[in-house]
């Protein structure tokens, strides 16, 4: 993910300082994790650099002078472009999941297990997210629902993984 | 009252030589949700079934409010299911010639509450689950998602102790099932309302307490070991 190009895109509404623009960062997308703020003014030199933000002035209050950068419109420009770009589908073969369950079935231990066990943790985070989303705004909402379409498909995947097994178990005779 | 809202114990359920419910036991709690999750031909409708009165038992017992609710007549059980009970089939199963409102109002009339009353709770009732705009539409006019919404509303305009939600986001895309699912479960909860849950899907699940699996007749017990 591009980490300047967030910064646009919650710079590009309104003019803001460099303190104010990781508040906001921390608020939509930090997930319980704190952004640096340094790493902001470094993003901030940079982009100003390119073209893509300006700035437009210094705020002075209790502490230091804060300066207060806005975006170009090279820099809206860029947005929009990097907002229309889709990203690449992201490849799941090398998952933790996949790769103990394939283990599991080549070492003869019980795959089955892994995935019940797994399906457990799963639905538990499935249910923690929700509730997570449903107490928030809108973003956090969106951001539940992104995260249990992901663990959905991991579950659809255990259902399928679990009906193969017992077909190839059947098919060999073998029980469970 | 202590001890659970409902509760079957040991259910067993045959139809010719298949034994489609196997020493089955399950309990619910008032104002919980609890999802039954299992593959088409599980058992899990025969156990909603089952619990909710509709069908009763070859063998084990079912108890709601702490009374033996599977030895009681038909007409007792019925009336048990009125007062008591509401439900969210897969297809909504409107009476297609009435009005979303007059669906919605008709567990209340059928309880003798009178029709500026019925009608009144209704209506607000199909505000509170965003389709009030279209209450006097006719149900056989409506989109599935409202629908689903209206039968949401049908099941719970009484204020019932329990909802049995048989897949009720199944005829859906996931994206408005989903959102009817938010609602069912939300409009029960500030109602109080236990709800029983059947579903194949672990998202739908997801919104319940807790959730049981069936698995040709038997609560899988592997689907959830002991973690650790």
């Amino acid at each position: 993910m591009s980490f300047s190009h967030l910064l646009l895109g919650i710079l590009e509404p309104a003019p803001c300082h460099g303190f104010a623009l990781k508040n906001a960062y921390d608020v939509r997308f930090g997930r319980g994790r704190s952004l640096g703020v340094g790493q902001v003014y470094a993003t901030l030199a940079r982009l100003q650099r390119d073209g893509l933000a300006e700035l437009v002035g210094v705020e002075s209050g209790d502490g230091p002078d804060r300066r207060v950068y806005a975006v170009t419109s090279l820099g809206v420009a860029e947005l929009s472009s990097w907002l229309l770009t889709p990203e690449p589908p992201t490849g799941y073969a090398q998952s933790v999941l996949f790769a103990k369950t394939v283990l599991a079935l080549l070492s003869d231990r019980p795959a089955d297990e892994v995935l019940a066990r797994q399906r457990v943790v799963h639905l538990e985070r499935m249910r923690e997210v929700r509730r997570l989303g449903q107490a928030g705004d809108l973003v956090s909402r969106l951001s539940a629902d992104h995260e249990i379409a992901h663990l959905d498909a991991d579950l659809r995947w255990i259902e399928l993984a679990g009906k193969r097994l017992e077909h190839i178990a059947a098919e060999h005779g073998l029980s469970g | 009252m202590s001890g659970p809202l409902l509760a079957g114990l040991g259910l067993g359920v045959s139809f010719g030589e298949t034994a489609a419910l196997e020493d089955v036991s399950l309990s619910l709690s008032a104002g919980e949700v609890v999802a039954v999750m299992g593959t088409s031909g599980s058992g899990k409708s025969t156990l909603l079934h089952c619990l909710a009165g509709v069908l009763v038992p070859d063998r084990g017992e079912v108890s709601f409010a702490g009374e033996r609710i599977d030895n009681q007549s038909d007409r007792r059980r019925s009336d048990l299911r009125l007062r008591s009970f509401g439900f969210v089939p897969q297809f909504g199963d409107l009476v297609p010639e009435l009005t979303l409102l007059e669906n919605v109002a008709l567990p209340l009339r059928l309880l003798q509450v009178g029709r500026r009353e019925a009608t009144g709770r209704a209506a607000a009732l199909l505000d509170e689950l965003e389709v009030g705009s279209a209450a006097s539409r006719r149900a056989g006019a409506a989109s599935g998602g409202q629908v689903q919404r209206v039968a949401v509303a049908r099941a719970l305009v009484h204020c019932p102790s329990v909802v049995f939600a048989d897949e009720p986001t199944g005829a859906l895309d996931s994206a408005t099932g989903e959102l009817v699912l938010e609602a069912l479960v939300a409009t029960a909860r500030d109602r109080g309302s236990a709800v029983l849950l059947v579903t194949h899907e672990a998202v739908v699940a997801s919104h319940a307490d807790r959730e049981v699996v069936v698995r040709d007749g038997r609560l899988d017990l592997l689907a959830f070991p002991t973690v650790g």
